[in-house]
């Protein structure tokens, strides 16, 4: 089982995205396309032909498959169904965020490789968002590993702590806060832009087309069903086997596919009823989620739990 | 020593004759070095470059004699006797043989580069010449066994770099080679007077026989001790508010010598603050340890904020080796706190990270700084905003100096990430010391390093895209050819170090191992079976696995979208331009405005200044022209340094007063003084 978990996360990610936008599409009025467009959209564009930018350099080639095998690396040390890990993988929530930050790393640089203005703006911004998400994400994480005595996102899961602590609360209201920013979703970027002047993600990935679009895409669905399993992982972690083999596998697996639904259902939610702000407002929004995690923390040192 | 076997006898006699070999190599090895001091004077000219071969062949002998003292027991060296009850001392031990290796490694590459790039050059014979002596002084100052010795090569290391910054004999190089001439002196006036505070209480010049009175130098001594040594070691490896004179001494020295300064010659202040702090002292007060995760972090994400900042190649690693250096002080201060409250195997773990770190910081600035030496011998300029393209024109250059950039960025699975993610886990097991300051200093510590980590991503981004992405800014990027093989060489070798250190770390830390050991007396609790686990199991990771899964997974990534949308057309075509034609450099997103988020962010750190300057035909309707210009505030630069030089410079010109020239007035002191001391003295 620990070596489908990997598959799991690779194959029903863009199932995911597709409920976000159904549910979104819903809570709008509209009817929406249906939950498996996403893969339609995958298919379509890998048949594709791909036009490049002559100003490009291997850069922009490289990008995609980078981007696609650090997220999916990724999803080898995050629990899935069971906590076991497979191919002796070991990683923690530190690995977590770097892996991502290899592909982001990447993603900007391709954003800057085709010379264009979007392109630029767009690798900007994401690492300026980076910049405001990381210590946040880390600070909520830490809080979290201490409890457990572990940074392992197996092992935080496996203790069973969750939630047992006010730290706890403000710890996953901060990561929701930087699961938002990391996913691309409103108020901090709109997934659905491609007006210049407010995209982020999108930016980026203006100039890639064909199969590599469909790499990108993929890879964004990866990561973003990668960060709701880590959430549930550490603060709901109800239902998670803790052994190897696919016997007993029923209850992790409608676990798990309750808490997605739940997760993408709240991301639609939010995505309807806020608007996007102003990029220079993200500050103290992402600030705030920093005094949360902060907060968080001495809570948790104070109260000794 | 009572002999009573055999056996012993013949160990003790193969101890000795491998200390004589290991000896005689260290002397072969500086003669090696010196012997291309001279030739690097006396060679024909056209052949000079060529005289960096003979401190390769140097750099191998140390490479060996200091992986040998990692494993053999400890030894009292060569003396060289000055006069009846002093002489030059050289001892050695795990935590110089260390040392001596990350010297030997950055040394060895970057002599080949330095054959490759001062081909030719004018007076390449006396860049040479302070070469080969910068590198000898370093070995000196990690072998040195007693105060003075330090001290002699401590400031022959400073004379000759400042005969290097001011090789290229220009208005900018003369004012940084002053700069730093004074700031080291500044440096250097803490470190004699915490030798002479050392001395005085423990009786004795030699480190060993301080280290064993260590304990009777009352508390208040020791504070003030371990005080100056932060300041006066800290001036050297640049952290927060000392560090001035870094990004203006970099950026000039000629770009061979540079790796070698910001690699290795601000680690020899670590060594330092290590020998003094952590080996002779021992143990200390909680507060050191947390001041030094302060100062540290302090350092860390300020160094980086002010990195992001430039568009200057060299000033931008430059500002990013005070980051590092601050990165390296975190580990050497969660090390602290765990030895004050006893902690052992922690502190071996923290020091663990912290000395890993200063090798993998020596391995990718050098070969940074070598990328960046490339680009600037080709192109002519070190400002990047005119630089774009260049991974065209050098794609070899670029392709190592982007696996330099991953690096350190600490992205897996190279070397950075690893020292990074082991100073993340030190600080964390933090939350297991007893004290509740530890508990608070120790997360934030690591959100600090978070914060450097997006920082640092950000500025790399900036830099490796602005120069080696996009179209070319001007005609230097266009007329860049690839540099030299020899220089290519050196930064392939430093590259693949950079990955097996990353993806291997059982090699790197085998190094580092030793030397923790002989500073905590505690050996490194690291399992390095299949994968790294912390001391008391907190955290896992497995690098190779990671790597092997990174390389799988992308391999199998394209042969499913071969097997999925088959044989597909690629159209080049031209950028996306929203239909306006003729896309061209200057719309190009620029490296200023790339961290104009930043600017605005953290504008209370930043102070930036802007000025526009607006000229018109008919106000307000018809503009000739605009005129904008931007820059940050330099605040140390500004509101420390600058009040203090004002006041230095005022009372001196009050005190020239004194000195009016007139023999009447000076003869009218002595008169003065000579009564003063009738009156007092008696």
């Amino acid at each position: 089982m620990e070596y489908l978990q990997l598959f799991i996360i690779i194959l029903f990610s863009p199932l995911v995205n597709g409920v976000i936008k159904k549910v979104k599409a819903n809570m709008q009025g509209r009817t929406g396309p249906g939950v498996l467009q996403p893969y339609y959209d995958l298919l379509r564009l890998l048949r594709k032909d791909m036009v490049i930018s002559r100003v490009t350099s291997w850069i922009f080639s490289v990008t995609p498959y980078v981007v696609f095998a650090s997220v999916t690396a990724a999803a080898l040390f995050v629990p899935v169904l069971t906590t076991r890990t497979a191919f002796g993988v070991k990683g923690d929530v530190i690995a977590l965020i770097y892996v991502f930050a290899l592909g982001r790393f990447f993603l900007a640089l391709a954003g800057l490789d085709a010379g264009t203005a979007f392109g630029g703006e767009g690798s900007s911004r994401e690492m300026t968002v980076a910049i405001l998400v990381e210590p946040m994400m880390m600070l909520a994480l830490f809080t979290a590993a201490i409890t457990a005595g572990s940074t392992n996102i197996a092992s935080i899961s496996g203790a069973h702590r969750a939630l047992s602590s006010p730290s706890h609360l403000l710890a996953l209201s901060a990561l929701v806060i930087a699961i938002i920013a990391e996913t691309g979703r409103v108020p901090v970027d709109n997934p659905d832009t491609h007006l210049e002047l407010t995209m982020i993600h999108e930016g980026m990935i203006l100039e890639y087309s064909g199969r590599y679009l469909a790499l990108m895409e993929w890879a964004h669905y990866i990561k973003q069903m990668i960060l709701f399993t880590v959430v549930v992982d550490i603060f709901v972690p109800v239902g998670i086997a803790q052994t190897a083999g696919f016997s007993g596998m029923t209850v992790p697996a409608v676990s798990y596919a309750v808490k997605m639904t739940v997760l993408a259902v709240l991301m639609a939610a939010v995505e309807s009823t806020r608007a996007k702000v102003r990029f220079f407002q993200l500050p103290s929004i992402l600030g705030g989620a920093f005094v949360l995690a902060f907060l968080a923390l001495v809570t948790h040192i104070m109260m000794g739990k | 020593m009572a002999l009573d076997q055999p056996v012993d006898l013949l160990r003790a006699f193969f101890a000795f004759f491998e200390n004589m070999v290991v000896l005689n190599t260290f002397i072969a090895g500086s003669a090696c070095i010196l012997f291309g001091a001279i030739a690097s004077l006396t060679l024909l000219s056209k052949a000079r470059n060529y005289s960096y071969l003979f401190s390769s062949v140097g750099s191998l002998l140390f490479l060996a004699a200091g992986g040998y003292l990692l494993y053999a027991p400890a030894f009292a060296g060569a003396a060289i006797p000055v006069t009846s009850n002093f002489s030059f001392g050289f001892s050695f031990d795990a935590l110089a043989g260390f040392f001596v290796v990350l010297i030997s490694i950055v040394s060895l590459f970057l002599s080949f580069y330095s054959v490759g790039l001062t081909r030719g050059i004018r007076h390449g014979g006396y860049l040479s010449f302070f070469y080969h002596l910068l590198l000898l002084s370093m070995y000196g100052v990690v072998l040195s066994s007693n105060i003075v010795t330090f001290l002699v090569c401590w400031e022959t290391m400073a004379v000759a770099s400042y005969f290097l910054i001011v090789f290229d004999r220009n208005a900018e190089a003369a004012k940084a080679g002053l700069f730093t001439v004074v700031m080291t002196h500044i440096g250097t006036v803490f470190i004699i007077a915490l030798f002479l505070v050392l001395a005085r209480f423990t009786g004795s010049m030699e480190f060993s026989a301080m280290r064993s009175a260590a304990a009777s130098i009352p508390s208040g001594a020791r504070n003030l001790i371990f005080i100056f040594a932060l300041i006066g070691f800290g001036t050297k490896a640049g952290i927060i508010p000392l560090h001035t004179w870094i990004p203006r001494a970099y950026p000039v020295a000629p770009s061979n010598v540079t790796p070698l300064m910001s690699g290795v010659m601000i680690k020899t202040a670590v060594y330092g603050f290590l020998r003094i702090c952590l080996d002779v002292l021992g143990p200390g007060p909680e507060w050191w340890g947390i001041l030094v995760i302060a100062v540290g972090a302090a350092s860390a994400v300020l160094g980086i904020l002010y990195a992001v900042m430039e568009s200057d190649l060299k000033v931008f690693l430059a500002y990013s080796s005070v980051e590092n250096v601050g990165i390296i002080l975190m580990g050497i201060g969660a090390s602290m706190t765990f030895r004050n409250s006893a902690m052992h195997p922690l502190a071996s773990f923290a020091l663990a990270a912290a000395l890993f770190h200063a090798l993998n910081h020596a391995l990718f600035k050098s070969l940074l700084f070598q990328g960046a030496g490339s680009v600037v011998h080709a192109a002519g300029t070190r400002n990047m905003e005119q630089l774009g393209g260049l991974l065209k024109n050098m794609p070899w250059t670029g392709a190592l100096f982007l696996a330099g950039t991953l690096a350190i960025t600490a992205l897996p699975p190279l070397n950075g990430f690893v020292s990074e993610w082991l100073t993340y886990q030190a600080l964390l097991l933090g939350f297991k010391s007893s004290s509740v300051v530890v508990k608070i200093v120790s997360p934030l510590g690591g959100a600090a390093l978070a914060l450097t980590g997006a920082i640092v991503a950000a500025g790399f981004v900036k830099t490796f895209a602005t120069t080696f992405l996009g179209m070319p800014r001007s005609e230097h990027a266009i007329d860049a050819r690839e540099s030299s093989p020899w220089m290519i060489a050196s930064m392939s070798l430093l590259a693949f170090l950079c990955l097996i250190f990353g993806v291997f770390p059982g090699i790197p830390l085998m190094l580092v191992s030793p030397a923790v050991f002989s500073i905590t007396g505690s050996s490194l609790d690291l399992d390095l079976h299949g994968s790294m686990v912390t001391p008391q199991a907190t955290a896992s990771l497995s690098t190779t696995a990671l790597a092997l899964s990174l390389v799988l997974i992308a391999l199998a990534a394209i042969l499913f979208v071969r097997l999925a949308g088959g044989r597909r057309r690629t159209v080049i075509a031209d950028s996306w331009d929203c239909g306006i034609p003729a896309l061209n450099s200057h719309m190009q997103y620029t490296a200023a405005a790339f961290t104009k988020p930043l600017r605005i962010i953290y504008k209370r750190i930043y102070l930036p200044n802007r000025e526009l300057k607006v000229s018109y035909i008919v106000k307000p309707f018809f503009v000739r022209s605009i005129t904008y210009g931007g820059e940050i505030t330099p605040f140390f630069e500004r509101y420390v340094y600058e009040p203090v030089m004002r006041g230095m410079h005022t009372a001196a010109t009050k005190i020239k007063l004194l000195q009016s020239g007139s023999l009447q007035l000076y003869l009218g002191y002595i008169l003065i003084t000579l009564i003063a001391l009738l009156i007092f003295g008696t």
